[in-house]
């Protein structure tokens, strides 16, 4: 039963949304903020996907794909620019609430801009191909995800340990006060924060809207409520919470899918939250905890 | 090169500081004494730009700072070493020296820097590669003194450095503070321990209340102040 085609699937899957997950909550590490606008640059990149590919018929995929990453990451730091630096002195309560402002203004954007209706986006001819692989026949998109996850994990960890802003970046995440007490800007964290955050949304982004091969406005809540969950399974404290949180999450949905008879695979979403429940009723915290600074006598 | 005029601060609706006006020289040791709860604190956290005054004037080096970021405060030359030393538990021990020393970007004189600190803290050393969470209390206060040396400044800001320290390690602190001092480094220290403290600081200002009650020299304070009497709360 566990095949490797199911094990690829599982932990391409498992990819997108520690990925998602990871988006979201290095903004949430630094501002304890759950940014609801996050959906919505997955939106973005998605039309941005969309209006290039429409545009232009002799821009290879990858540059237009890649220009829907930096759109995303751009309108990312854009609205934290704009929208979240003003209430930022304010209160936690002024930024969540600005934060739905924005997903609800962007959506309504898009509604008005462009249309209701769904939108194709382009996709290269092996997002539909497979290679066989031990006898099964495995989408490349699948194992694509699973490599970028691999890469972007891989990156992102070296920016955190070896430059100074990624050493800045995890302190502000520790103690943001003092951090900004070392001279660090708080503007220039909280900017690199979304900027990445809106990365990583953006690279989704080009694997999300590959499954429908189209953009709507409302694509944005379903990978927004993944990333919380995921988060919030994983632990919101730190950034190895919310990856492995993601992969638990893409775990668990695959089994499902897999286990459950036929009958009540529409319910899969609610034994998905039940599962979510039990882990937060043993450990409330998520899985992985921060870490405790405990200090030793002496 | 460090002047309050009449600050004054408020946390909501609660009067922190009531006009507080002090100086501090180039390369002098001054003390801030008091009871818990006088403003001590929160006057080193308005000249680090932690807190707004409502009123009043903070000028640095002839220029206004009062109202201004930490993080430009910081870079003006002004280094806080906050009450309860605020070590970034996730970091390293290198990592939170790197981060001292954000504000000056040549890596040369960071790694010399680095070594110039290991012979003053050789603690620091043996702990160079562990998480600053994972050090003791007198460990993490000569890291947090450390850190704070990385940036060079001008003005060097201790809040307590003594609190919650065994007394061994307490010796070495005031040590240190001294010697600093003889460096020429200029120090604003706040500090509980006030016999220690007088006996190694140029000056001294008795904060009560959120005013300033007497300033003067060491020897000033104790002739005019009975010293216990402020701390069992006599005044």
């Amino acid at each position: 039963m566990l095949t490797i085609d199911f094990l690829i699937n599982t932990l391409s899957l498992g990819s997108l949304y520690a990925m998602l997950a990871l988006g979201l909550v290095i903004v949430y590490g630094i501002l304890k903020l759950v940014n609801f606008a996050y959906g919505e640059l997955l939106m973005i990149a998605g039309y941005t996907l969309y209006i290039l590919g429409g545009l232009s018929t002799t821009l290879p995929w990858f540059v237009i794909a890649i220009l829907a990453v930096l759109v995303a990451a751009a309108i990312s730091y854009l609205t934290e620019m704009i929208a979240f630096r003003p209430v930022r002195e304010k209160s936690l309560t002024a930024m969540l609430i600005t934060s739905f402002a924005v997903s609800t203004l962007l959506q309504n954007a898009a509604l008005l801009i462009i249309s209701p209706r769904a939108r194709a986006v382009p996709l290269p001819d092996f997002f539909s191909q497979s290679v066989a692989l031990a006898g099964s026949n495995i989408p490349i998109r699948n194992i694509l995800s699973i490599v970028t996850a691999v890469v972007l994990f891989g990156a992102l960890s070296l920016l955190l340990k070896y430059t100074v802003l990624g050493i800045a970046l995890r302190a502000a995440a520790d103690d943001f006060r003092m951090t900004r007490l070392l001279g660090v800007p708080a503007n220039l964290v909280i900017s690199t924060a979304f900027i990445i955050s809106g990365f990583f949304a953006g690279v989704v982004a080009i694997f999300w809207t590959a499954r429908t091969a189209s953009v709507t406005p409302t694509i944005g809540a379903a990978p927004l409520l993944v990333a919380f969950v995921a988060c919030v399974i994983g632990g919101m404290s730190n950034l190895l919470g919310a990856v492995v949180g993601g992969y638990l999450y893409g775990i668990i949905y695959s089994l499902l899918s897999l286990w459950l008879p036929q009958y009540l695979l529409d319910y899969r979403e609610a034994f998905m939250f039940l599962i979510v429940i039990l882990i937060l009723l043993f450990r409330p915290s998520g899985l992985i905890r921060g870490n405790a600074s405990s200090e030793r006598v002496g | 090169m460090l002047e309050l005029k009449s600050l004054h601060v408020r946390y909501g609706a609660i009067k922190a500081l009531r006009g507080i006006s002090l100086e501090i020289k180039e390369g002098e040791l001054v003390a801030l004494i008091g009871v818990n709860g006088a403003g001590k604190s929160t006057t080193l956290a308005t000249i680090a730009g932690v807190l707004r005054p409502v009123e009043g004037t903070v000028t640095f080096l002839g220029e206004s700072i009062a109202g201004k970021t930490p993080e430009a405060i910081a870079r003006k030359g002004i280094s806080l070493v906050p009450e309860g030393r605020a070590i970034l538990a996730s970091l390293t021990v290198e990592e939170n020296l790197r981060l001292g020393a954000f504000i000056r970007r040549n890596h040369q004189e960071y790694l010399m820097d680095v070594e110039e600190n290991i012979a003053l803290f050789p603690i620091l050393k043996e702990r160079f590669h562990q998480l600053g969470g994972t050090l003791s209390g007198g460990e993490q206060q000569q890291l947090a003194i450390a850190r704070a040396l990385m940036s060079h400044p001008k003005l060097l800001m201790l809040d307590e450095p003594s609190l919650g320290l065994a007394p061994i390690i307490v010796d070495q602190i005031f040590d240190l503070i001294k010697a600093l001092h003889n460096r020429g480094v200029t120090i604003l220290l706040v500090e509980q321990n006030v016999d220690r403290t007088l006996e190694i600081v140029d000056r001294a200002y008795l904060l009560n209340t959120g005013t300033i009650q007497t300033s003067g020299s060491a020897n000033q304070i104790r002739s005019q102040v009975d010293i216990e009497a402020v701390y069992l709360g006599d005044q």
